[in-house]
């Protein structure tokens, strides 16, 4: 099950750090299809946000097909998000990638830029929420 | 028993309220707003405002001086005022008993358990003996355990260590997922506020400035930065000027067109910059 971890002072709107989260552990393969999400009184008792703050990221998360609601049920994991689940071969990659950045003196900005710099090369113009 | 319109937890229609006859001031006038249901509702002002009168007239323990009040009655609301009154010589077994024999049929002791669980303090304590935020818990959970559609919660976190607050907004919350229950909590800490609630009333001298749901009347206002300018049509609500450029706070009236970058505000920015312009366009 998912914990999410509110940042009140991030500006990033509180739905969109629920709808992110989500997408991370699914990336991740921390959420796998079948997966129930926690119920919106549990996220809400936990991290004391509005109820229907919860609603919200999660009918965002239902309209781009990733999870779906079974009434009385809960709401549950449909699909998987990228190929790159914790143990995957692209994670190694990356791992001793950034083994080697740091070994060579780059701290984690720069790290950080130069990765940002890549993905912007790869990815301009991608619609990603 | 309910009086109110369908899907309205709380209408006010020209609601006024004066204190100490002829010569007292008007702590609340002209107010008018109609609060749906479900909502948690975030009363904020500075001191004085009349966030408390409102909340004491909602719970039905005056009677306006003109205009209506329109709520729940006593038997579907739960109000806790800011001083936390509780009977000093009970203990808090006791308070929870009474609460249970007051409310036959609705008690929820479960939930009222969860909500003195945690604070410190055994069930044989009197409530004499509390601190002012385990006095505060004790309330709490006599107005969660009504059951209540409305609850009326007076500066509720204010005696709260940062940990309890956390804890018993969670369980408010949970409640409100749950029940749909209707929350109305005053503060003046907006901070303890946000995030939580879903609708703000912004009382300042007894008038009602701002209503509405937030993400409402955050979308209808806009954050500019830029050359200084006429920014007409736009409501100007708070505005500065440093230099050549110009920071301002504006109610839109339809796009913003010029040199300037816009965002969309904060719930903080949006109150703060009423609060700095208590004369100015009113909600």
């Amino acid at each position: 099950m998912v914990e999410y971890r509110i940042d009140r002072r991030g500006g990033v709107a509180t739905y969109l750090q629920i709808v992110q989260q989500t997408k991370q552990a699914l990336r991740m393969g921390l959420l796998e299809p079948g997966d129930r999400l926690p119920t919106a009184r549990e996220v809400v008792e936990a991290t004391a946000i509005n109820p229907n703050t919860v609603l919200k990221a999660y009918r965002e998360l239902e309209r781009e097909g990733l999870v779906e609601a079974r009434r009385g049920l809960g709401t549950f994991v449909r699909a998987t998000l990228g190929t790159a689940p914790a143990d995957s071969p692209l994670r190694g990659e990356l791992d001793a990638w950034a083994r080697r950045a740091r070994a060579e003196g780059l701290d984690r900005e720069d790290v950080a830029a130069l990765f940002t710099a890549v993905l912007t090369q790869h990815f301009e113009g991608d619609d990603e929420a | 028993m309910s009086t109110t319109t369908e899907g309205i937890a709380l209408r006010a229609d020209h609601l006024g309220m004066k204190y100490g006859g002829r010569r007292g001031g008007w702590a609340l006038r002209e107010c008018a707003f109609a609060l749906p249901a479900g909502r948690i509702c975030a009363l904020v002002g500075p001191n004085g405002a009349g966030k408390s009168t409102l909340l004491a007239l909602a719970a039905g323990l005056m009677r306006p001086t003109e205009g209506t009040l329109t709520g729940p009655g006593r038997d579907d609301l739960a109000y806790v005022a800011q001083s936390k009154p509780l009977h000093p010589r009970l203990t808090v077994a006791d308070t929870l008993r009474m609460g249970r024999e007051l409310n036959p049929g609705r008690w929820d002791e479960a939930g009222a358990l969860r909500v003195v669980e945690g604070g410190g303090f055994s069930s044989d304590t009197l409530v004499h003996h509390l601190s002012g935020g385990q006095r505060t818990r004790v309330a709490l959970a006599l107005a969660l355990g009504k059951r209540a559609e409305l609850l009326l919660l007076d500066e509720p976190m204010a005696d709260l260590d940062p940990l309890a607050r956390h804890q018993l907004m969670g369980l408010l919350m949970s409640d409100a997922a749950e029940r749909g229950t209707t929350v109305v909590m005053s503060s003046h800490i907006l901070t303890e506020l946000e995030g939580a609630c879903d609708h703000l009333m912004l009382l300042a001298g007894g008038r009602v400035r701002l209503d509405g749901a937030v993400d409402d009347l955050l979308a209808a206002h806009t954050l500019l930065r830029g050359p200084v300018a006429d920014l007409a049509p736009h409501t100007v609500i708070d505005s500065r000027t440093t230099g050549r450029q110009l920071t301002a706070l504006v109610r839109r009236e339809g796009p913003v067109e010029g040199a300037w970058e816009t965002t969309e505000p904060s719930l903080e920015e949006l109150l703060l910059a009423h609060l700095r312009n208590p004369e100015g366009a009113a909600a």
